[in-house]
């Protein structure tokens, strides 16, 4: 039979002292190793969350995002009268040739320039997109130089509020309105007229066509006829797709990142925790020969060290998923390196994370923990007693 | 008692500890029958081998040669798993230091030894208050060792020897941490088990006033063992 839990768990309360600054190392690295994944998971999340599974993106081949492709007035009039394209409530088409182009604004506070995407947008974008949603202003005339801005755009960025002016493509802009579009890629957009914007900045072809199948099902056909199509170098993508990719990268490099960090930091975690435990191991010669005698396996030591050091990793994981849990409050803002604009998002704590992470702690103490325990298991019974 | 096979049958027993290249003997051709309810006193200058000795008969040490039998079972031919088993029911161990563990409570640390039995929860708290009703503590149950006198401690820790009802009890200098008022108590504590329970009771003592309340005084010089009545004394 083990020995009662109550022995290990007492034994780290007796040494809080030391028990506490174990943990606060171990918490540290957790909580590292958290925020790092719930930052990836953030990024994630607002760029999946961007896209709806109805929407087909439709872009000129191999270019990774709309900024780099080109779809021209013909190609965009072929997709136009394929069948598959949903018909809107006054049997107008859904479906909104783009274009998107980047400008550098400065940030509100710092002055700092940073990548901002100015989308032109046709009638029926806002249809497709049910999740942006006016706040504040009114939406753009056509054929005038109106924008309105993403909250987070107007929030973080000089000239994005209504009735700031921004400059840009030779001209003044007005920004109108200000949509709100959740948790998505959209708030850090700032949208205008289509075609006043492809005057503005002298660009002949528009970056992608979005349209919104009449049934979803019927994808895989579209995508088979439009990219096998001569006259089109394009390719189809479901939104969801498409905003998945833009954030692969980013997110694979922030958790190679974190988990990289995080298993450097974890070694220092970990010599820490076996200190402690060699410590106790040595501070409880005499009683690991009493338990033996008594006739206590070599088994029931190692695993009650095991526990003891396991206790350690668990508390300092629930301390440190405990402060990552409070970076959610937190809005981050940074450039996403395949579309070269700035997004904003939040840290994500999902149930994965917490699970990771407190699996991650689990280890940091088994691995600090398990050499102590072996040579507590492993001691001579005798010499044990003679000790205490 | 005379016509019942001894509870410790020792024949021929050596030991010897290995410092280097350097070999120490320690015990020497010991044979020593000890019979069932006997209070035994192991006697003898330091590093005569006493200890050794009880470690022994314990089960916590490995001879060299010879062998201990131990109500029937042959100790000495037992792996160290199955030894670790056949201590947790036959043999209670009290130390001159206590060795409670001091994180446990007083009924804690003697359930601890039934932990290793079939016993249920209930019955493991209905043994452990006996016990602590025999060594007088049981209004002390829920305190720490911290809490408790160095007497009360060794009293908690003979609870433990006895609570598994183990074959035979062995004391490594019972009284050697205690006062005089202290020691007093925990030999008539050891006297009772051993008249009023019939335990077997083997101890080592530098005390000639323990020494006093065995049975029996065997006296170890430079691991040789030698028999004196008790009226040696």
């Amino acid at each position: 039979m083990r020995i009662p839990l109550s022995y290990s768990f007492r034994n780290l309360w007796t040494r809080r002292l030391t028990t506490m600054l174990t943990t606060s190392g171990m918490a540290l690295v957790v909580f590292v190793f958290a925020s790092i994944l719930m930052l990836a998971e953030g990024l994630q999340k607002t760029l999946v969350e961007t896209g709806s599974y109805d929407n087909v993106v439709v872009i000129r081949k191999s270019s990774v995002s709309e900024v780099q492709s080109g779809v021209d007035r013909l190609q965009a009039s072929i997709i136009e009268t394929q069948p598959e394209v949903a018909l809107g409530a006054n049997s107008q088409l859904l479906l909104a040739k783009e274009l998107v182009v980047l400008i550098s604004l400065p940030k509100r506070g710092s002055d700092k320039p940073s990548n901002v995407v100015i989308r032109g947008i046709s009638e029926s974008s806002l249809m497709m997109r049910p999740q942006v949603k006016l706040v504040e202003g009114r939406m753009p005339r056509q054929g005038s130089s109106e924008i309105i801005a993403g909250n987070s755009i107007a929030k973080r960025f000089k000239g994005g509020g209504v009735g700031e002016v921004l400059r840009f493509g030779m001209r003044d802009w007005t920004v109108v309105g200000i949509f709100d579009a959740g948790n998505t890629g959209f708030s850090s957009e700032i949208w205008g007229d289509a075609d006043q914007l492809m005057q503005a900045f002298r660009r002949p072809v528009y970056s992608s066509v979005l349209l919104k199948l009449r049934n979803s099902s019927e994808f895989q056909g579209f995508k088979e006829r439009i990219e096998s199509d001569p006259r089109l170098t394009l390719e189809a993508k479901r939104e969801t797709r498409y905003y998945k990719d833009q954030s692969e990268i980013m997110a694979k490099f922030l958790r190679i990142m974190g988990i990289s960090l995080t298993i450097i930091f974890s070694l220092g975690a970990i010599i820490g925790a076996m200190i402690t435990m060699y410590a106790a191991v040595a501070h409880r010669t005499g009683e690991i020969g009493t338990l033996r005698a008594i006739g206590f396996q070599r088994t029931s030591i190692l695993s009650a060290f095991l526990i003891e050091s396991l206790l350690l990793g668990f508390s300092g994981g629930c301390i440190g998923l405990f402060f990552a849990s409070f970076l959610q409050l937190f809005t981050i803002s940074t450039m996403n390196f395949q579309t070269f604009s700035e997004l904003a998002f939040n840290f994500s704590l999902t149930f994965e994370i917490i699970y990771k992470a407190l699996l991650f702690s689990l280890i940091m103490g088994f691995v600090g923990g398990a050499l102590p325990a072996v040579r507590a298991s492993r001691m001579n019974i005798v010499e044990s007693l003679r000790a205490s | 008692m005379g016509s019942k096979a001894p509870i410790v049958e020792i024949r021929n027993l050596y030991k010897s500890y290995h410092r280097g290249n350097q070999i120490l003997p320690v015990l020497n051709d010991i044979t020593l029958d000890i019979d069932e309810g006997e209070f035994l006193a192991l006697m003898g200058p330091s590093g005569s081998g006493k200890t050794t000795l009880l470690n022994l008969i314990a089960g916590i040490d490995k001879a060299d040669s010879g062998t201990i039998k131990v109500s029937g079972v042959e100790i000495t031919s037992l792996s160290e798993t199955e030894l670790a088993l056949w201590r947790a029911t036959n043999v209670g161990f009290i130390f001159q230091f206590y060795n409670l563990i001091p994180v446990l409570t007083a009924f804690e640390n003697v359930e601890l030894p039934l932990l290793l039995t079939s016993l249920s929860r209930k019955e493991r708290r209905e043994h452990a208050e006996m016990a602590l009703r025999v060594v007088n503590l049981y209004d002390r149950m829920e305190h720490y060792p911290g809490q408790l006198s160095g007497g009360q401690q060794q009293r908690v820790a003979i609870a433990r020897a006895v609570v598994p009802d183990p074959t035979i009890l062995v004391a490594d200098e019972p009284t050697g941490d205690l006062d005089r008022v202290s020691a007093m108590e925990i030999l008539d504590l050891m006297e009772r088990l051993v008249h009023g329970f019939g335990k077997t009771i083997i101890m080592v003592t530098h005390d000639p006033r323990a020494a006093k309340m065995a049975h029996i005084i065997k006296h170890l010089d430079k691991g040789v063992l030698n028999v004196y009545p008790q009226n040696h004394l």
